[in-house]
C-alpha cells in the first residue's frame, strides 16, 4: 500500500498563491514592492484567506493605523474569522474588526484604552480570547505555535527594495518580522516616506512583501511622559523611602521602573536625595526603561550610564541623539528601541523592577484587573518577577536571595528584587489592599482558566507604602508575610485588622521599616525636593533639547 | 519653598518681613451659604488679610487662597477685602498689597459675591484717592479672572510672573459662548498666549514680571510701592482718558490678528515663537525696546 | 457632609498660646487649625467632612495621633474635603511641628 504523499512546501506554495493574487489584482499599479494608499483594501481581500492568523502592529506605542482602518473596513463577505495577534488593542479599529465580523479570535498582551470594549465584545460572543499573554511571551509563541500568516506593521521609511527603518520606535517589529517572514507568511508595511536611502536599514527587503505610504504619519502615544506637577508629597515621601531603604540598601545599580507618577517621583530625587545621600554612582547605573522625560534631570547630573529602551517618547528624539553615550543609539545618530530584547533585558540583566498596582492581597498577590474592563498585562509579569534561569552574580541578587533563604538549609541563588509600590488609598477612598482580589471575579466572568494575577505574591520581594516597607524576603512563615503586608496597609480595613504585637515584632526584626526607621525626617518630604517640578523645569534641564507633546505643554 | 506658584495664601506671606492677621481663622467668620449647598467651609473664607511689614514698610496685604474654590469671592471673602480697604484709608498703610488668585466670583453665593466684587472695586480706586498705593501680584495656578480681572486692573500697579494669568472671561466660558472656532480652551498654549505673562506684559497690562519666586515678587513688590509712591496715586481723568486712547490703538493695530505671537510679531519681537521658553531676563531684554506702556 | 468629634482625656503635652492653621480645603486635602484652651488637660478634635461614612477610620487616625503627641489643653479643628488617611496624618502631624516652632 502506498502511504499518502506528504507535502512539504504548503506554506510556500500558499505564499506563492497569496502573491500571485496580489500582482494580478493591482497590476500595473504595483511598483516593485509599493503599491498605492487607494489599492490598499484590494491587496488585503487578495493576501488574506479566512482563518488566517493575522499579526497587526498594535504596540505599546506605535500603531500601524492606516492597516488598521483598512483591515477593519474589509467585506466580511470576502474575509472573515481572522485571528487576531497583537500586542496591544490601542485603537477603535482593532475592535471594529471583531464587531464586523471581519476577524473572530483574539491573541494579546494588553488592552489599556479599550479594555472596557474587548469585555463588551467577549461576553456577546463576537470575541473569542485565545490567551492574554505578556509581550515576551506572545513574541516567544510567533516562534512555536502562533506563527503570523500575515503581517501588518509600521516603519519609518522604506527605500525601494523594501528595506525598512523603523527609528526610535522600532518596538515590536524585528521578532514580528521575523516570525513572519521565516515561516513563509507576508510581511505588509505602510511607511511614512519612500527614500532612495534609508539613514540605516532596521529589516532587510527580503522579508518584506509590499509597502505602502500611509496618507498620514503612523500614530504613536506618548505614553510614558509624566507632568511633575501632578506629583504628591505622599509620592515625594514614598520615594526617599525607595531610595534609602531599598535601592540604597541593595546597591541596586540594574533595574526597571513601571511607568508611573510614584517611579516619576523617585525618578526625579535621584540627582537631589539620591546625591544627598552620596549615591551619585553607586545606583541607578544602567536601565530597562522607554525615554522618561522625568529621568532628564537624573541623567544630566551624572546618575545614568546607560538605557536601553523598549520603545521611544514622543518629544525626546533631539534629546536620545544628544546623548549617545547613554541611549541605544545607532550609526546613524537615531535611536533603535527593541521591545523584545528589552524585555528578555530587564527580566535577565536587571536586578530589581518596581512598580506600582491597583490591588494586593494577603499573599502579596498584586493585580491591576478591575471589573468590567480585559486590559491584559503588557510587560510587567516578565519584569516583576524573580529570573529563575538566571546564573550571574550581582550584590543585590545575591543579598536578596540570601535573605529570603537565610536559615532554610536550601542550595543557595540569588533572587530578583520585586518591589510594589502603592499608596495604601487610591482614589475616591479606595482600599489598595483587599481579601480577595477583583480579578478572580473578573476571571469568572470572563471565563479565563485563572485568575488574571499581574505579580505573584512569590515573586514579590517588597511591598512599599505611605506606612513603610514590608520586607517579604525575610518573612519565614504565611502569617508572617501576611502581618507584614497588613503592617504596611495602614487604616485601610486589611491594614486595621493586623495582629499589632506582631507588627510590632516584625518591626523589631527589620521585616517592617518605618520611614523614621531609616532615618527619613518626614518633613524633607516635599515637593521642593523634586529635581524638575512642571515640564518647563524638564525641557530646561534638556537644554531645550526635549519638546514635549502639546498635551504636556501650556506653551 | 520658594515657588510663589506652589505656595499656598499663607505661605506666600513669606515674602513679607512680618505678618499679623485680621479676623484670622480661629475666629472661625466662615461663610453661611456653603453648608446649606453640603460643601465644606475654610475657617478664613479662603483669604488671609492683615497689616505686615515690608523693608521696613508697614502695608496692607490680602492673599487669596486658590486652592479653596478656586480662590472664588464669596460674601465673607468678599467682605474682608472690603474692609481691609476701607480700614486702610484709616490706619493710612504705605501701600496695599493683594496678591490674587482667583476665578472670580464664587457662583454658591453669587449675589453677595458680585456686590463684594463691586464694594471691592469702589473700596480700591478709594484707597488710592487716599494717596495709598494699591499693588497687584498675580501668580498662582487659577490666574486672576472673572470681575477680579477687573480689580487688578484697578490697581497702580501689576506684577506677574509668566505662569499667572491675567483676564475677566474664563476660557472655557468664551469657548462655551463663541464657539471653538473663536477661543479653543483647550489649547492650553493658547490660552497662556492669551491671557499669561509674558503677553500682559508686552500688552502693558502689566508692569512688571519675575520668575516664580517668592523673593522675586518680594523685590518686585518694593520696587511697584516705590515707583507709586513718587508719582500720582490717585485716578485721574487724565490718566483715565491715556488708557482709552492706548486701548483704541491697541484695537486699531491689533484688532485684526488671530493669534498673540502675530501681535507680538507686530510690536517687532524677533522670534515670537521663542517667547514662551525665555527665561525673565532673557525675555525682558527682548521685551525692552518694544512693550506697550513702558 | 459629616461632623466627627473626639475627646481624650488626660493629655501630657501643652502648646504655645497662638493658634496655628496648616493645609487648604481643597480636593483631597484639608485644613487642620490648632488652638490651646483650657480643657481639663484633655485634647478635643471637631472634624468637619465632605467624605462621608469614613467613621472608623477617622477614629483609628485620630487615636494614633492623641498617641503620638498626647496633647493637653488642644482644641484641634478640621474642614476635610476627601483627604487620604496620610495626608490627615502629614498634616496633624505639621500643625503640631508648627506650634512647636518646628518644620516651616
Amino acid at each position: 500500500m502506498n502511504a499518502p504523499i506528504r507535502v512539504w512546501d504548503s506554506l510556500q506554495r500558499n505564499r506563492n498563491d497569496r502573491l500571485a493574487r496580489a500582482r494580478s489584482v493591482l497590476g500595473g499599479e504595483l511598483a516593485g514592492k509599493a503599491l498605492p494608499a487607494a489599492r490598499i483594501s484590494d491587496l488585503l481581500h487578495a493576501v488574506l484567506e479566512n482563518g488566517d492568523r493575522v499579526c497587526i502592529e498594535g504596540n505599546n506605542q506605535k500603531q500601524a493605523d492606516f492597516l488598521a482602518q483598512a483591515l477593519a473596513g474589509l467585506d466580511p463577505q470576502r474575509v472573515h474569522d481572522l485571528h487576531m495577534l497583537q500586542s496591544v488593542l490601542a485603537l477603535p479599529e482593532h475592535l471594529d474588526v471583531f464587531e464586523r465580523g471581519v476577524a473572530s479570535k483574539l491573541d494579546f498582551s494588553f488592552s489599556g484604552p479599550q479594555a472596557a470594549r474587548v469585555a463588551k465584545l467577549a461576553a456577546a460572543g463576537k470575541l473569542n480570547i485565545g490567551a492574554i499573554h505578556t509581550y515576551l511571551e506572545l513574541f516567544s509563541r510567533y516562534f512555536i505555535d502562533l506563527p503570523p500568516r500575515v503581517a501588518l506593521v509600521a516603519a519609518e521609511a522604506a527605500d525601494r527594495n523594501g528595506n525598512l527603518y523603523t527609528g526610535p520606535n522600532t518596538e515590536d517589529t524585528p521578532p514580528i518580522v521575523e516570525a513572519t517572514a521565516f515561516k513563509n507568511g507576508i510581511v505588509i508595511v505602510q511607511v511614512n516616506r519612500i527614500v532612495d536611502e534609508l539613514p540605516r536599514i532596521d529589516v532587510p527587503g527580503d522579508w518584506v512583501d509590499f509597502v505602502v505610504q500611509s496618507p498620514t504619519p503612523y500614530y504613536i502615544e506618548p505614553l510614558f511622559t509624566r507632568d511633575p506637577a501632578q506629583i504628591s508629597e505622599i509620592q515625594v515621601l514614598m520615594a526617599m523611602m525607595a531610595i534609602k531603604g531599598i535601592y540604597a540598601e541593595y546597591q541596586v545599580q540594574r533595574l526597571n521602573h513601571g511607568i508611573g507618577f510614584d517611579t516619576a517621583a523617585i525618578e526625579l530625587l535621584l540627582p537631589t536625595y539620591g546625591a544627598s545621600l552620596g549615591l551619585r554612582g553607586k545606583i541607578a547605573t544602567n536601565w530597562a526603561l522607554n525615554p522618561h522625560p522625568a529621568l532628564i534631570p537624573a541623567i544630566e547630573a551624572g546618575f545614568v550610564e546607560s538605557i536601553h529602551s523598549f520603545g521611544s517618547e514622543l518629544g525626546m528624539e533631539n534629546y536620545i541623539r544628544a546623548r549617545p553615550d547613554v541611549f541605544a543609539v545607532g550609526p546613524d545618530g537615531s535611536m533603535r528601541s527593541n521591545r523584545a530584547y528589552c524585555q528578555a533585558a530587564g527580566h535577565y540583566a536587571c536586578d530589581m523592577f518596581i512598580g506600582s498596582t491597583l490591588q494586593i492581597d494577603l499573599a502579596g498577590n498584586s493585580s491591576t484587573a478591575t471589573l468590567g474592563r480585559i486590559s491584559g498585562f503588557g510587560g510587567a509579569p516578565n519584569m516583576g518577577a524573580d529570573a529563575r534561569g538566571r546564573r550571574h552574580a550581582s550584590p543585590a541578587w545575591l543579598k536578596a536571595g540570601e535573605q529570603a533563604r537565610q536559615g532554610s538549609g536550601t542550595i543557595p541563588r540569588g533572587q530578583k528584587l520585586v518591589v510594589q509600590m502603592v499608596e495604601t488609598f487610591r482614589e475616591h477612598m479606595q482600599p489598595a489592599f483587599v481579601e480577595r482580589l477583583d480579578a478572580w471575579e473578573l476571571g469568572e466572568q470572563a471565563k479565563m482558566a485563572i485568575p488574571p494575577v499581574m505579580i505573584y505574591g512569590d515573586d514579590v520581594t517588597h511591598i512599599l507604602t505611605e506606612e513603610g516597607i514590608a520586607n517579604l524576603l525575610l518573612c519565614r512563615s504565611a502569617e508572617e508575610r501576611e502581618q507584614a503586608i497588613r503592617g504596611v496597609a495602614g487604616y485601610t480595613p486589611f491594614g486595621l485588622q493586623r495582629d499589632k504585637r506582631m507588627v510590632e515584632n516584625l518591626r523589631d526584626r527589620g521585616i517592617i521599616t518605618r520611614a523614621e526607621d531609616l532615618g527619613i525626617d518626614k518633613r524633607q518630604a516635599t515637593r521642593d525636593l523634586l529635581a524638575a517640578k512642571n515640564m518647563k523645569d524638564l525641557v530646561r534641564a534638556s537644554g531645550g533639547l526635549y519638546d514635549p507633546p502639546k498635551r504636556f505643554r501650556n506653551w | 519653598m520658594s515657588s510663589y506658584l506652589e505656595a499656598n495664601a499663607r505661605e506666600r506671606l513669606a515674602l513679607f518681613d512680618s505678618f499679623e492677621e485680621f479676623i484670622g481663622p480661629a475666629q472661625r467668620v466662615v461663610s453661611p451659604h456653603l453648608a446649606q449647598l453640603n460643601a465644606p467651609v475654610s475657617f478664613d473664607d479662603g483669604v488671609v488679610v492683615g497689616r505686615a511689614i515690608l523693608g521696613g514698610l508697614t502695608v496692607f496685604a490680602a492673599a487669596q487662597e486658590g486652592g479653596f474654590m478656586g480662590g472664588a469671592v464669596g460674601e465673607v471673602h468678599g467682605a474682608k477685602l472690603v474692609g481691609l480697604l476701607r480700614r486702610a484709608l484709616l490706619d493710612r498703610p504705605s501701600a496695599v498689597l493683594l496678591l490674587l488668585e482667583t476665578g472670580g466670583v464664587r457662583l454658591h453665593e453669587a449675589n453677595a459675591g458680585l456686590i463684594a466684587v463691586s464694594e471691592v472695586m469702589r473700596a480700591v480706586l478709594d484707597v488710592r484717592a487716599a494717596g495709598i498705593p494699591v499693588v497687584v501680584l498675580i501668580g498662582g495656578s487659577n490666574g486672576a479672572f472673572g470681575g477680579m480681572g477687573i480689580v487688578a486692573r484697578c490697581a497702580n500697579s501689576l506684577v506677574i510672573s509668566e505662569e499667572g494669568r491675567l483676564a475677566m472671561s474664563g476660557p472655557e466660558v468664551i469657548e462655551t459662548a463663541n464657539g471653538v472656532e473663536e477661543f479653543d480652551s483647550r489649547d492650553r498654549a493658547l490660552v497662556w498666549r492669551t491671557t499669561g505673562g509674558k503677553h500682559r506684559y508686552l500688552l502693558g497690562d502689566v508692569q512688571r514680571i519675575v520668575e516664580d519666586s517668592i523673593p522675586a515678587f518680594r523685590q518686585a513688590a518694593l520696587d511697584a510701592i516705590a515707583e507709586a509712591r513718587s508719582g500720582t496715586v490717585e485716578l485721574t481723568l487724565a490718566s483715565l482718558e491715556a488708557e482709552q486712547a492706548m486701548l483704541e490703538q491697541r484695537i486699531e493695530r491689533f484688532g485684526g490678528r488671530r493669534d498673540p505671537a502675530d501681535i507680538w510679531s507686530a510690536l517687532g519681537i524677533a522670534a515670537p515663537q521663542d517667547v514662551p521658553m525665555l527665561d525673565i531676563d532673557s525675555f525682558t531684554a527682548a521685551a525692552a525696546p518694544y512693550r506697550l506702556g513702558a | 457632609m459629616e461632623t466627627l468629634n473626639y475627646r481624650f482625656e488626660q493629655g501630657r503635652r501643652s502648646l504655645s498660646a497662638e493658634p496655628r492653621i496648616v493645609g487648604v480645603v481643597s480636593s483631597g486635602n484639608l485644613e487642620v487649625l490648632i488652638e490651646s484652651t483650657p480643657l481639663g488637660g484633655a485634647c478635643e478634635v471637631g472634624i468637619q467632612t465632605a467624605a462621608v461614612g469614613f467613621g472608623p477610620i477617622w477614629q483609628a487616625v485620630i487615636t494614633d495621633f492623641h498617641e503620638r503627641w498626647q496633647l493637653a489643653d488642644a482644641r484641634i479643628a478640621i474642614n476635610d474635603m476627601g483627604a487620604t488617611p496620610a495626608v490627615v496624618s502629614l498634616r496633624l502631624d505639621q500643625a503640631v511641628e508648627s506650634m512647636l516652632g518646628e518644620g516651616k
